[in-house]
């Protein structure tokens, strides 16, 4: 006993020395410097992986914010340089140079950030004539037309012309007379206002002389000598209007001329045969109120009226039921109380800034009818008589704005005007159009293309292909996983939950293309055939349990209980096989022959790539995701509950109804949420088996686009920053939330369940 | 008794029990299908001529080999009976295909020494031999043993050389202008750093100018290959006796497929099934084989192993051991699991916004900006889309790390802590190893899922046409930057956008079978681990 005392007290010392050597030689200290250190870096590393999860979704949300931020102006200079009583000035491209002609016919070219002047020139004008009016006949091409007194039309072209000394852009202005020096003559003495409208064969030139209007059409005539361009009367035409001429506005394309008087009658004309014909007469403005300014949009569709009470009207022509075209009044901005002063359209957008008789400016875009900037600019009222005009370069990035003798320079940033919640979610009446629309369009191959996102028809087709696979998915995987957790022998249950995760982990791109290549012909080849097996598998299915039934118990007795299942597969395809074969007769007894002309006949579009195609395939992938989250909430449901209903006597279907599937409910729910999640994002599938037209139709014969196919396919080509880029990010951010917040729910509904069966 | 059957809830179960049947049914048809669709491409299938009656009474012949038979629906399948024939010779007859009416068909046979040849460019060519012109001399058909021999040297010296044209192409010359580009941006960072002395530069364009003679040594050399490749020829003539001269480098292979017996037959299958694995493809992808796409997928998943295993191990280890079990890791825990459904062009978006666009053009302007405006890392390529799959399937290997670790008994962990290890040991020594097989169920998930995505792939870096594999000699050997090909990829696009879609998509099924095999496999294999995992830990538990 001693002895064995004695050699655990050994033992002991032995340890305790081993411990306090460890100790001494700093092993400990080590051992505890090791564990802070993982501790502490494991904690970093993890927090750090969340947050870059978490990262995803402020990344998104921060490209997809500028959309709906306003425009800015930042003042960048002023300086003292009188432009306000020239004829015309502005600027170019970049915004760096700006120009002014004087009535005199000085042309004069000065650095638009500090007013230093560049360059000057003199017009090609008669001793006697002065300038009465100047338009640009092109803004693109910096294009002129100058009136003179005499009534003489000067073509002036301002050139800018751009090199890259040492890699740095220079800008080096001069003037050009593209049509000769020497002008046009028009018969009239004088003319008091002006209208051009130039396309690429035609120029037309409206001449303002009191109340008469002349037209002078003139076709292109290359020259002989050289590739220089001449100008051929093709017509001439003297009319007068009824309508007093104080705005008189001719669109790029040369087919309307609108005359606009101050009192608020519009006459408008339409060209035809080389002449302008009177198309009809409108009141643009209410009674005691009267037009101040009227201008046309980008494209020359739109007419902007400004009016004393401070609205701004966009007008533009719309066919009518009798096909003839109505200018109608399509939205309009309630700016300010005073009049509006000036309207200065946008030269590449559809937008526009104006300014009232307060000195107000307003920055506005009319397809997303969105005010995006109110600022008052009355601080700049001290330094000249009051009155501010303003000038714009076509980038849209630089303003002058103008104020008797002083100039103000300022940079403009207003990137995404053109998107706003209405823009995006709501009808919106795009110019050409016959009504308000939703409409998805992102680019075209003209120039005046204006880009239409509205994200409801890519909703929309998201929601239809989720519809459709859900419709197709959920019976099977919720039935599939009643009978597999509750009836299915252990043995088939094993063959048959891999069998499920294979489906799972099949790549969407093979369903996608075995959809659009295979089953999609297949289909519209056998469509009558299709829709019988939808309608006869399930009887034929319980019309062999009901043969089961009274089949003698020797037979039955055979095959043990829980493998119907497998007893059902030969069913099934022969049933299948069957109905396929009886496609053909069936279409030719019931549908003349051809089930798709049929439903075309009856007022039904077939596409090949269509709704029931894509609700197949993507039904197919579906199906295991809902499947397996169902399997496993019924399978989990405790067994003494449905031991203690069976033992009261009820059959297994009434302990399914009653007892399992009311338990289970929450997790069969969260099931089919999880599962409609990855429908809604699916991609390769719809990418694959629709036609990808932006449609907002419920027939199920016809395609869609969805917002995750469309992200595939725009996303490439999309300008990085564009508005269209940010669009795209926005689809992919409803994306993200739609998923994420159907998920939670389901994650959650999900948790609950589980602590319920846990405490049971 | 049939009341009692409907009351009883019978006809219930049985639909239910139809629904998993249907699910099945279609499973296995859809591998059925992909699979006897993949498997038969390769098969060298008999030609056949057909006699055709023309409506003016001549008789036209046709050779090909049978593809599809048709019977417009409701039509008389004796009247109006149609057979898809592959009668190749593109150049001859514009197209690879052709229908034939059954009824007009007056005879059908098959002649034994109807010759199939493979070529490079214009597809199959269907015909008969005339004769071999090798090394100068002319064999003609009847010349027996010796015109078979000659036709085997002239192929196979014709493959000989197109190995070695296409080494010194892609090897040789490929690597000096891998070179002289890597000269080129050496010269502009100097520039840039202000670095450009004469004697560096002189230094550079003495490399240059070396690599320069070794280039035109190689194109010396190329284009002696080039005229000895060119030499030989075979005379070929259809079956409506247009005849042809085919270059012996224009020729893959040639065979008698009516001569060849089962044996034979089956060697040449499995011949053509690893040209299919182990070649690249022809002809915009619609023949050849698919090496380069199995290497790009392959490449991007280990390169997506590798980024996604640490850090989704670190992140579960620190949910599950480290952080304060609450309210803000059950968030957590729920936010994580959820991403896992987050839809996958979702990730793509993301991938081309910060990593491409974001990220890839800060590491330009900080490190390449001797390659500007061209971007190097500010475009799409490997590196990000490993980085975005790594991302995507991030939550499946935290969800299942986690898991495994939760299903460690505590006993365990207890145990080790009270003979005195640390934490860290702990979990190094006992925990991590224990749980490891879940993990590896995670990481081969992971990896099933990056293997058939394709959709963030779109934006974040694959091609349809990669020149280059993004692994070779030229140092730094890996070209993280460079764009590659996909398996997922390739088929959405030959399957939709190549312009011979009838031709190419028996290799489109072929690749699909080849993907579904790789990832079933995968599952497979995580499916029987989790299995022997769970049944592991029971006994534990116990």
């Amino acid at each position: 006993m001693n002895q064995i005392s004695n050699e655990y007290d050994s033992v002991k010392d032995k340890v305790r020395s081993l411990l306090d050597k460890q100790t001494d030689s700093g092993h400990h200290t080590f051992r505890k410097i090791k564990d802070l250190v993982a501790k502490h870096s494991i904690a970093v590393g993890g927090v750090s992986v969340i947050l870059a999860v978490v990262m995803i979704f402020f990344y998104l949300l921060y490209v997809v914010f500028p959309i709906f931020r306003g425009a800015e102006l930042t003042q960048e200079n002023s300086y003292s340089l009188s432009v306000q009583k020239s004829v015309i000035w502005g600027m170019e491209e970049y915004g760096e140079v700006g120009f002014r002609i004087d009535h005199n016919g000085d042309l004069l070219y000065f650095d638009a950030q500090n007013g230093e002047s560049i360059e000057s020139f003199t017009l090609n004008l008669l001793p006697e004539e002065s300038i009465r009016a100047a338009v640009y006949a092109n803004r693109e091409d910096n294009l002129l037309a100058v009136g003179l007194s005499s009534g003489r039309v000067l073509f002036v072209k301002l050139a800018f012309r751009i090199s890259y000394p040492e890699g740095v852009r220079k800008i080096t202005p001069a003037v050009e007379y593209p049509y000769g020096e020497d002008g046009v003559e028009l018969e009239a003495d004088s003319l008091d206002n002006l209208a051009v409208a130039k396309n690429e064969d035609f120029l037309n030139l409206v001449a303002v002389t009191g109340s008469n209007l002349q037209l002078v059409r003139y076709e292109f005539e290359s020259s002989f000598l050289d590739d220089s361009l001449e100008l051929e009367e093709i017509a001439n035409q003297t009319f007068s209007s009824d309508v007093k001429a104080d705005f008189v506005l001719h669109d790029p394309a040369g087919q309307w001329l609108y005359v606009v008087s101050k009192s608020g009658d519009m006459q408008s004309f339409w060209l035809e045969d080389d002449e302008l014909q009177p198309n009809e007469r409108l009141k643009l403005v209410k009674q005691n109120t009267k037009v101040t300014e009227a201008k046309l949009l980008l494209g020359g569709t739109s007419l902007m009226i400004g009016d004393a009470s401070g609205v701004i009207s966009q007008w533009f022509p719309v066919r009518d039921d009798t096909n003839t075209y109505r200018l109608t009044k399509i939205r309009s901005f309630e700016f300010s109380d005073v009049a509006v002063r000036t309207i200065y359209p946008e030269i590449r957008r559809k937008g526009f800034i104006a300014i009232d008789d307060n000195n107000q400016l307003g920055i506005f875009y009319t397809t997303s009818h969105r005010t995006v900037l109110l600022e008052s600019m009355s601080a700049h009222e001290d330094a000249g008589e009051g009155a501010l005009t303003l000038a714009l370069n076509p980038r849209g990035s630089r303003m002058l704005l103008a104020n008797g003798d002083a100039l103000h320079a300022y940079h403009v940033d207003n990137e995404h005007p053109d998107l706003s919640w209405s823009a995006l979610w709501s009808k919106v009446w795009y110019e050409s159009y016959p009504e308000p629309q939703y409409t998805w369009q992102s680019s075209a191959s003209t120039t005046d293309f204006e880009a239409k996102f509205s994200l409801v028809p890519l909703s929309f087709g998201t929601l239809k292909a989720a519809f459709y696979a859900m419709l197709f998915a959920m019976p099977l995987a919720i039935c599939g996983a009643i009978f597999t957790a509750y009836f299915m022998a252990p043995k088939m249950r094993t063959m048959v939950k891999p069998a499920v995760e294979v489906m799972e982990a099949l790549p969407t791109v093979i369903l996608g293309f075995l959809a659009g290549l295979w089953l999609a012909p297949a289909m519209e080849e056998n469509l009558p055939g299709v829709f019988m097996i939808l309608m006869f598998l399930p009887i034929f299915i319980i019309a062999f349990g009901a043969l089961w039934y009274w089949l003698p118990s020797s037979i039955t007795h055979r095959i043990p209980d829980g493998w119907q299942a497998a007893l059902l597969i030969p069913v099934i395809v022969l049933v299948s096989y069957l109905c396929l074969e009886f496609s053909y007769p069936v279409e030719k007894a019931f549908f003349n022959g051809d089930m798709r002309v049929w439903l075309e006949e009856i007022g039904i579009n077939y596409d090949q790539r269509n709704s029931l195609v894509v609700g197949i395939a993507m039904g197919f992938a579906v199906i295991p995701t809902i499947f397996s989250i169902a399997e496993d909430a019924i399978f989990s449901v405790p067994k003494h509950l449905t031991s203690g209903s069976l033992a009261l006597g009820a059959s297994p279907w009434q302990t399914l109804v009653r007892v399992v599937l009311p338990t289970a409910s929450p997790g069969i729910f969260s099931a089919v949420m999880i599962g409609l999640g990855r429908a809604v994002g699916e991609t390769m599938i719809v990418l694959m088996a629709t036609g990808n037209t932006p449609i907002m139709e419920a027939n199920i014969f016809e395609g869609m686009r969805t917002l995750s196919a469309n992200i595939a396919v725009e996303m490439p080509e999309s300008e990085v920053g564009s508005s269209h880029y940010r669009v795209l990010f926005l689809a992919g951010f409803v994306l993200f939330v739609f998923t994420f917040v159907f998920n939670t729910l389901a994650e959650n509904v999900r948790h609950r369940l589980r602590k319920k069966y846990g405490s049971l | 008794m049939k009341h009692k059957f409907f009351k009883s809830g019978e006809p219930w179960i049985w639909f239910n029990a139809g629904a998993i049947a249907i699910s099945l049914v279609m499973v296995l048809s859809l591998l059925l299908l992909i699979a006897v669709r993949g498997l038969s491409h390769f098969w060298p299938a008999d030609v056949t001529v057909y006699e055709l009656k023309q409506v003016d009474g001549n008789i036209a012949k046709v050779m090909g080999e049978l593809y599809d038979e048709e019977v417009p629906k409701g039509k008389d399948p004796v009247e109006f009976k149609q057979l898809l024939l592959k009668t190749g010779n593109r150049d001859i007859y514009g197209l690879d295909f052709r229908w034939i009416k059954a009824k007009e068909i007056t005879s059908q046979y098959q002649i034994e020494d109807v010759i199939v040849i493979e070529r490079r460019e214009w597809g199959n060519f269907y015909g008969f031999v005339d004769s071999v012109s090798f090394d100068g001399e002319t064999f003609l058909a009847n010349d027996g043993e010796a015109f078979q021999q000659a036709m085997e040297d002239a192929i196979g010296r014709a493959n000989d050389l197109h190995k070695q044209i296409r080494t010194l192409e892609k090897d040789d010359i490929g690597s000096i202008n891998y070179d002289l580009e890597q000269l080129r941006l050496e010269r502009k960072r100097l520039q840039l750093n202000g670095q450009d002395s004469p004697d560096a530069l002189a230094e550079i364009t003495a490399q240059e100018q070396q690599l320069k003679n070794d280039f035109e040594a190689f194109q010396a050399k190329l284009f002696s290959l080039y005229e000895q490749a060119n030499r030989d020829s075979i005379s070929v003539r259809s079956i409506d006796d247009s005849t042809l001269e085919i270059r012996a480098s224009n020729i893959v292979m040639a065979f008698q497929p009516n001569n060849l017996n089962g044996l034979q037959k089956l060697a040449h299958y499995f011949g053509k099934v690893g040209e299919f694995i182990f070649d690249e493809p022809r002809e915009a992808n619609t023949e050849g084989g698919v090496f380069p796409a199995i290497f790009g997928t392959v490449m991007m998943v280990i390169l997506m192993s590798i980024m996604v295993t640490p850090f989704g191990v670190v992140a579960a280890v620190y949910l599950h051991e480290y952080a304060k079990q609450g309210f803000l890791t059950r968030l957590i825990r729920i936010a994580v699991n959820n991403l896992a459904g987050v839809p996958s062009i979702v990730y793509g978006v993301f991938g081309l916004g910060f990593f491409v666009y974001f990220l890839g053009g800060s590491i330009d302007d900080l490190f390449y900006p001797e390659a500007k405006p061209a971007p190097t890392f500010g475009t799409s390529g490997l590196l990000w889309a490993s980085i975005t799959l790594a991302l995507l399937t991030l939550p499946v290997v935290i969800v299942s790390t986690e898991e495994g670790l939760s299903r460690i008994p505590k006993s365990i962990r207890e145990g080790s802590l009270a003979l005195g290890a640390t934490k860290i040991e702990t979990l190094w020594r006992t925990v991590l190893p224990m749980a490891s097989p879940a993990m590896m169920t995670g990481l081969i998930l992971a990896i099933a899922r990056a293997a058939g995505e394709v959709a963030p792939l779109m934006l974040v870096g694959v091609v349809k046409l990669a020149p280059t594999l993004p692994l070779d000699a030229n140092a730094p050997f890996i070209h993280l930057e460079r764009k590659f090909m996909h398996l997922g990829f390739h088929i959405y696009d030959v399957g939709f956008q190549s312009p011979n879609v009838e031709a190419a998509r028996p290799l489109v099924y072929a690749t699909a079978l080849l993907l579904v095999l790789v990832i079933i496999l995968l599952n497979i294999t995580a499916i029987k681990i989790r299995n022997r995992l769970r049944e592991k830990y029971k006994s534990l538990e116990q």
